[in-house]
C-alpha cells in the first residue's frame, strides 16, 4: 500500500474517532442542553434539603431555567444553603418562592421556582426568602401515624362520654 | 535457610523486574519527542494499530450494545423504569465497558502483534543491527508504536461506546418499542460531558499507555528464540489485561466515588 493511501486511511480513522467523541458529547450527553455562560447566582435557605444534589435542575413551570451549583450548611442557623445558577434570560420577582420538588414518585429532586407578584426582580447574589423544604417520607409517615393516633384517642373519648 | 534464600532471591528478582520496567518506561518517554519529529512513522503505526483494530472494535461494540439493551430492559421493566434504558446503557458503556473492553480487545488484537513483531525483530537481530548503525531502536521502532497506541486507544474506545449506544438504540426503539425521543433526552439529562464522557476518555488514554507499553516491553525484552517470542506474546495479553482491570478499579474509585 502506498504511503499516501495509508495516510488517507489513518485520516479517516482519526475523523471517525473524533466523530465518535462528538456524538457522545452532543447526542448522548448534556453538552447541548448545558446552560452556557450567561447565568446569575441566587441562594435559597431550606430547613431540610432532602436528597437534593449539586447539578440538579432548577425549574419554573416545569421548564429548566438553571442548575444547582452548590449545597452547604449555614453554621449559625443550621439551614441548608443552596446556590443556584439561573439563566440571564429569566428574571424572577423578588417575592418568588423556591420549593424542593420530586420528579415522579421516586425520581430525582429539583428546585421549582414559583414567581411572585413583586415589581422588582431578584438580582445576582440575592436570596430567595420564601422556601419550602423537601418532603421527607419518614416525617410524613410519622405525622400520619400521629394524626391517626390522635383521631383514635379523641374518638374513644367521644364514645365513652354518653 | 535455603527456603529463606529462595524467597529473598525471588523477591529481589520481582523488584528488579519492576525497576527495569519503570526505567524502560522513562527511557521510552524520553525518546518520544524524536517520534514526534518523524510523524510519518507514527501514521504508519496508527494504520497498523488503529485502522486494523477498527472492525473488531466496531463489531464487538455493536454486539455489546445489542445485548446490554436487551438485558437491561428485562431488569428495568420489572421496576417500571424501562424508559431509562438509554441512560443505563449509555453510562455503562461510556464509564466502564467502552474503555475496558476496548483495552482488552486492543491487547488481544494490537498488543500481541506489537510484541511478536518486535520480538522477531530482536530474534532476527535487527534491533542489534540498528544499534550498530548508531540508530536508537527505542526512538526508531518503539516510540512511534507507543505514540500510535496511546493516540488510537481513546478514539477506539469512543467509537466502541458510540456504536454500542447506536446498537442499543436499534434494539430499544426498533425491537422493544421505547420512544426514540425519550431514549435520547433521558441520556442528555443524565450524562455529564466532563464527569462521564471526559473521565471515560481519560481512562481509555491510561489504558492505551498500559497496553502499548506492556506489549512493547515484552517484545523488547523477549528471549530471542521462537519459544521466547511465544511466551512474551502470551504474557502481553495476560499482563495488560490484568493491569487494565486493576487500574480500572483504581480509576473508578478515584473518579466516581465522591458522588
Amino acid at each position: 500500500m502506498s504511503k499516501r493511501s495509508i495516510e488517507i486511511l489513518v485520516g479517516l480513522f482519526v475523523l471517525l474517532g473524533l466523530g465518535g467523541v462528538l456524538f457522545l458529547a452532543l447526542k448522548a450527553a448534556n453538552l447541548t442542553t448545558m446552560s452556557n455562560g450567561d447565568t446569575y447566582p441566587l441562594t435559597a435557605n431550606f430547613d431540610n434539603i432532602g436528597g437534593l444534589k449539586a447539578r440538579a435542575p432548577v425549574r419554573s413551570a416545569g421548564v429548566v431555567v438553571g442548575r444547582i451549583t452548590g449545597i452547604s450548611l449555614d453554621p449559625k442557623t443550621f439551614q441548608g444553603v443552596v446556590t443556584l445558577e439561573v439563566s440571564r434570560r429569566f428574571e424572577f420577582p423578588k417575592d418568588s418562592s423556591a420549593k424542593i420538588l420530586t420528579a415522579g414518585l421516586l425520581g430525582d429532586q429539583y428546585i421549582g421556582i414559583e414567581p411572585g407578584g413583586d415589581m422588582a426582580n431578584l438580582a445576582a447574589g440575592d436570596t430567595i426568602k420564601q422556601t419550602q423544604s423537601a418532603v421527607v417520607l419518614e416525617n410524613l409517615i410519622g405525622q400520619f401515624l400521629f394524626n391517626k393516633a390522635a383521631e383514635a384517642g379523641s374518638g374513644d373519648a367521644a364514645g365513652s362520654k354518653p | 535457610m535455603n527456603a529463606l534464600a529462595a524467597l529473598g532471591a525471588r523477591a529481589l528478582r520481582v523488584l528488579q523486574g519492576w525497576g527495569h520496567g519503570a526505567l524502560f518506561f522513562l527511557d521510552l518517554i524520553r525518546v518520544l519527542p524524536q517520534a514526534l519529529r518523524r510523524f510519518g512513522l507514527v501514521v504508519v503505526q496508527m494504520h497498523a494499530i488503529g485502522n486494523r483494530s477498527l472492525l473488531i472494535i466496531l463489531a464487538s461494540g455493536l454486539a455489546v450494545g445489542f445485548v446490554l439493551a436487551l438485558q437491561m430492559y428485562y431488569a428495568l421493566v420489572t421496576y417500571g423504569a424501562a424508559e431509562s434504558l438509554g441512560l443505563v446503557v449509555n453510562l455503562t458503556l461510556v464509564r466502564e465497558l467502552g474503555p475496558v473492553v476496548t483495552a482488552l480487545l486492543f491487547a488481544g488484537r494490537a498488543g500481541t502483534s506489537l510484541t511478536a513483531e518486535i520480538g522477531l525483530m530482536k530474534a532476527g537481530e535487527q534491533l542489534a543491527a540498528m544499534e550498530l548503525m548508531a540508530i536508537d531502536p527505542r526512538a526508531r521502532v518503539l516510540a512511534p508504536r507507543f505514540l500510535a497506541g496511546v493516540l488510537a486507544m481513546p478514539l477506539l474506545a469512543a467509537l466502541f461506546s458510540s456504536i454500542g449506544i447506536l446498537g442499543a438504540w436499534l434494539v430499544a426503539v426498533g425491537l422493544i418499542g421505547i420512544d426514540g425521543g425519550n431514549f435520547w433526552s433521558i441520556q442528555q439529562n443524565g450524562v455529564d460531558v466532563w464527569r462521564d464522557v471526559g473521565n471515560g476518555i481519560v481512562k481509555s488514554a491510561v489504558f492505551g499507555v498500559i497496553c502499548t507499553f506492556v506489549a512493547l516491553y515484552q517484545g523488547y525484552e523477549t528471549e530471542a528464540t521462537p519459544e521466547g517470542v511465544a511466551y512474551a506474546t502470551t504474557r502481553t495479553v495476560v499482563m495488560s489485561s490484568l493491569a487494565v482491570l486493576a487500574m480500572d478499579f483504581i480509576l473508578t474509585a478515584l473518579m466516581f466515588s465522591t458522588r
